[in-house]
């Protein structure tokens, strides 16, 4: 695999903040990367070093192999960036954005397509500020596609969407892989996060605490899972023989069967069926990456 | 080159889309003169050396087009393009700050122009205002003054902290030069109290070599306004170029 972006102990300071604290990372090519992690943790600061909008105070960036400080055009060129906070002038029209965007790059796709597959196609005329917040957010990440990027930058690509934009925008990054592109994006939804990307850095007070696939964190953590179902008839006892199951509890008709194991519930299931237990509701809960960063950090998100 | 072109068009799209810019800036001069004009006539007054009131006006109200784009515009629109991070949209294209720069300037200058040229327009055809001078002089003096202005501007929106201040200092910086300079109220009809405060007032000196070269006097007669706004010019130039910031 191919490295397309590598960051060696970046550190980034505000006054006494130690927004990054030397944090280390590899990017391959293809790959949807994630940091995760809550507001305030120096996502948005280590994105935007690696974008090359701020300057490290310290570390090694390179990104496409270039220096994204020194050579800012020629990276600039090759990546697309959609900012966590941008803005646009308000009596632009949506075709006059995508018009002058298009003559600051070398290279650049059909801009009208690519607003048709935002969902635009009918906002040419409109000005900026007459766009709803999704209608803009669409608009930005049109604009970090628009040259064809080799790397595609998301800062907190879904904060503020409604449930249905935010699945819809998930779809679009999907594609936007599927493409061959690689997504660096930064979330401070854990769910998000584990739905989404192939790789997952989990940083918390500058620092990267854990790094690997979201399922590989998730098991990493040993962490019990449950599995949840109601029945009339008196189980605790026989299923304490099934293997992997850890502990058992009742409550009125519902039973909760806590375990570990990758066969929990596939040996949980033959079980009830081979003794001919009659069940219904059952449901199956799996430790998600939330518990994994709460494990590791030992407190609540904060928002 | 294609991005610096189109960006500039942009700009002045976008400047004259602003309904109040619009009307200070191309409007309000003009209707100023017809509104003056009307009371005065263009009459030749001993007041003005032989002159009409039209034909000293005309000099004199560009001096209020460049401040109302200098001034009253590039400080808010700078400023609170940069609070509201359309200056960081651009800034995270490969797009040069010098080539930001550039089309900004390329972009308010025209839009001046534009003001300045209907202002001549109005005299002209509706009080066949009179113009003595060299145009090229003329042009020439325009030009200084536009860019010292508007690097002044530019200066207050890289030393405000908000959006807010920038256009605060940019009118208590610009309404009093529009009144005591000579700009709006002829020099001559000045109280000599105003005339000493007014002296120190930079547009003072923009409207004195305006009005002189247009009437036809040498340069020479003019080296000290030309060297306060060569001063402001390299001064604002140098340091707001230096202070330019994205966010």
């Amino acid at each position: 695999m191919n490295l397309v972006i590598e960051v060696v102990d970046l550190h980034k300071s505000y006054g006494p903040i130690r927004a990054v604290d030397g944090i280390s990372f590899q990017v391959e090519e293809g790959e949807i990367f994630g940091m995760v992690g809550p507001n305030g943790a120096g996502k948005t600061t280590t994105i935007e070093c690696v974008e090359g909008l701020r300057r490290p105070d310290r570390g090694i960036i390179r990104v496409l192999g270039l220096d994204p400080h020194r050579q800012r055009y020629e990276v600039r060129q090759r990546i697309g960036i959609q900012l966590q906070e941008a803005s646009l002038p308000r009596r632009l029209k949506v075709w006059e954005i995508m018009d002058l965007f298009s003559s600051f790059y070398r290279r650049h796709v059909e801009w009208l397509p690519l607003l048709e597959q935002m969902g635009l196609n009918d906002k040419l005329n409109a000005y900026f500020e007459s766009l709803s917040g999704g209608q803009k957010r669409r608009l930005f990440i049109a604009l970090a596609l628009l040259n064809d990027p080799e790397i595609v930058f998301l800062d907190e690509l879904t904060t503020g969407l409604d449930p249905q934009a935010r699945r819809a925008m998930w779809d679009l990054v999907r594609e936007i892989r599927a493409k061959g592109k690689t997504v660096f994006l930064t979330t401070h939804y854990m769910e998000e996060a584990e739905r989404l990307c192939d790789r997952v850095a989990i940083i918390d007070r500058g620092k990267i605490i854990a790094l690997d696939r979201p399922e590989n964190l998730i098991r990493s953590l040993g962490a019990e899972q449950r599995v949840v179902f109601n029945t009339s008839e008196s189980v605790e006892e026989k299923l304490r023989q099934v293997p992997g199951v850890v502990r058992i509890e009742r409550i009125g008709e519902r039973v909760i069967v806590y375990g570990q194991g990758d066969r929990l519930l596939s040996e949980l299931i033959n079980f009830l069926e081979k003794a001919r237990i009659n069940f219904w509701d059952l449901r199956f809960e799996q430790p998600s990456l939330e518990d994994v960063f709460l494990a590791l950090t030992g407190r609540e998100m904060r928002d | 080159m294609r991005g610096l072109l189109k960006l500039t068009l942009i700009g002045i799209k976008l400047y004259l889309r602003e309904p109040v810019a619009f009307f200070f800036t191309i409007i309000f001069a003009p209707l100023m003169l017809l509104l003056f004009g009307s009371v005065y006539g263009n009459e030749p007054n001993p007041l003005f050396s032989g002159r009409g009131t039209v034909d000293v006006m005309v000099p004199a109200y560009i001096g209020i087009i460049i401040v109302t784009v200098s001034l009253l515009s590039i400080p808010i629109n700078t400023a609170s393009a940069r609070e509201s991070g359309v200056l960081r949209r651009f800034q995270a294209a490969p797009l040069h700050p010098l080539a930001y720069m550039t089309s900004e300037l390329i972009s308010n200058l025209v839009v001046t122009v534009l003001g300045v040229l209907f202002l001549i327009l109005i005299g002209r055809l509706v009080y066949n205002a009179r113009f003595n001078g060299n145009i090229l002089s003329v042009s020439a003096a325009f030009l200084l003054g536009t860019f010292a202005f508007f690097f002044l501007g530019y200066l207050i929106a890289a030393l405000a902290p908000t959006a807010r201040t920038a256009e605060a200092v940019g009118m208590i910086l610009g309404f009093p030069m529009i009144f005591f300079s000579g700009a709006s109220v002829p020099w001559e009809i000045l109280p000599s109290g105003v005339r000493a405060f007014g002296r120190y007032l930079p547009l003072t000196h923009l409207v004195s070599l305006l009005k002189g070269l247009w009437f036809g006097d040498p340069w020479s007669q003019h080296l000290h306004e030309v060297a306060v706004l060569l001063a402001i010019l390299l001064l604002g130039g140098a340091i707001g170029t230096k202070l330019f910031r994205w966010e």
